[in-house]
């Protein structure tokens, strides 16, 4: 089993009202456990076992890189979230965001508006450059920036399977209940990573 | 010109245990109305020389570029699932019948092997589709699955059976197990429909023509 999932770094009745246990349950549970689970299946023997899961996402296409970066993308999506979490970036990366931005505000609207747009499934993502410019992207079923030499900061989940239990059809909501959620720390690490 | 929901021809319990009422109700209510609603709000204004909503989604090439988008997406989704309604019935399962049937197993041999094959297309869509069991203009049958709200018309495929596995489809009975959904699906399959639907796509000269029995 070359790759296994990381525990979820809080509990699964950590994250309620915003998300509730079923949920997780089904999220971390079954949905990205599968894709460890087929990610495993489908390099056993070849030579992707032995790279690191990034290093898979980077250089893979079809039936691994989607097993692979939703793997990957989940792990990340955790990481994005506390039970800590809300409140507003602070430091360098509140700068940035400012510059290229104009504000918090208008980042957390820009990043909203791309989740809520996206048709069909994906992933709503803030992302760094080497320079540490920052951009939104919004990218289908399991694309990742690290699939365009970017550095992701801070990703939405807008598959359905990521809020219809708690919130239906109404994507708008979950995505506003995130930011009580996000975990800036863990954001402002990803950014100064992305610098180096 | 406004497009409108259809209603369904049977009951939002109708298609019970197998595909549960309040799916049916939030998937007729919220996901298609919304369709509808964006579609109607992207091509305000502009003439699409047709009511039917089939006929509009097989010439999206021919759609003004800058609403292109918005109806392959809503104009799909509303085309989708106008079909999706009309081949499931509370009386539909077992198999088809007639032409449709012997069509069938020349191009895929015994219905079991049609079945199995079809499951595997759509449990396999990766994302959010369809999957779809279509004529094509050569008048072939053919399995065939699709992105998003994408239609077999936008290519020139005649859509005669439509299976959503967008999550929204299935998720508050099968969470994560959609293979069990593709199997409840088949219990519901209106398979006269289906052969109504073969016979007069065989008659068509294009494919909107045979497809706009699903309603505008």
């Amino acid at each position: 089993m070359p790759f296994q999932q990381p525990p979820l770094p809080f509990g699964m009745n950590a994250m309620k009202p915003f998300l509730s246990e079923e949920q997780l349950e089904y999220h971390y549970g079954k949905h990205h456990a599968a894709y460890f689970k087929n990610l495993n299946a489908l390099v056993e023997g070849k030579p992707e076992a032995g790279m690191s899961l990034r290093e898979v996402v980077v250089q893979s296409t079809g039936p691994v890189f989607n097993n692979a970066a939703q793997a990957w993308n989940h792990s990340f999506y955790w990481d994005c979230l506390s039970p800590k979490g809300g409140g507003e970036p602070q430091g360098d990366l509140a700068a940035a965001i400012v510059r290229d931005f104009g504000g918090v505000p208008e980042l957390k609207k820009a990043l909203s508006e791309a989740a809520v747009k996206l048709f069909g499934s994906g992933w709503s993502w803030l992302a760094a450059d080497k320079q540490g410019k920052l951009e939104i992207m919004a990218l289908s079923n399991a694309d990742t920036p690290l699939k365009h030499a970017k550095e992701p900061l801070l990703t939405i989940d807008v598959w359905e399977h990521a809020y219809y239990i708690d919130y239906r059809n109404d994507r708008a909501k979950y995505v506003e209940g995130l930011w009580r959620a996000a975990n800036w720390d863990f954001v402002a690490k990803c950014f100064s990573a992305a610098m180096k | 010109m406004q497009f409108h929901l259809p209603e369904l021809p049977y009951a939002y319990d109708a298609l019970e245990p197998h595909i549960d009422a309040a799916t049916m109700e939030i998937h007729h209510t919220k996901h298609h109305q919304a369709y509808v609603d964006k579609l109607n709000a992207a091509i305000e204004g502009y003439d699409l020389g047709t009511p039917s909503i089939e006929e509009v989604v097989a010439a999206i090439h021919t759609v003004p570029e800058e609403i292109r988008t918005a109806v392959r997406n809503h104009g799909g989704g509303h085309a989708n699932h106008s079909l999706f309604w009309t081949i499931m019935s509370p009386n539909g399962g077992g198999e088809p019948t007639g032409a449709l049937l012997q069509a069938m197993e020349e191009e895929f041999g015994r219905f079991h092997a049609f079945r199995e094959s079809f499951a595997t297309t759509a449990a396999g869509r990766f994302g959010s589709g369809w999957a779809w069991l279509s004529l094509t203009p050569e008048k072939r049958l053919v399995i065939e699955d699709t992105p998003n709200q994408n239609s077999p018309l936008m290519h020139g495929n005649t859509p005669l059976l439509g299976l959503d596995v967008w999550e929204h489809a299935y998720y508050l009975k099968y969470q994560n197990r959609r293979p069990e959904y593709i199997q409840a699906f088949f219990q519901v399959i209106d398979w006269e429909a289906v052969g109504s639907r073969y016979r007069e796509a065989l008659q068509a000269t294009s494919p909107a023509v045979a497809s706009s029995s699903a309603g505008h």
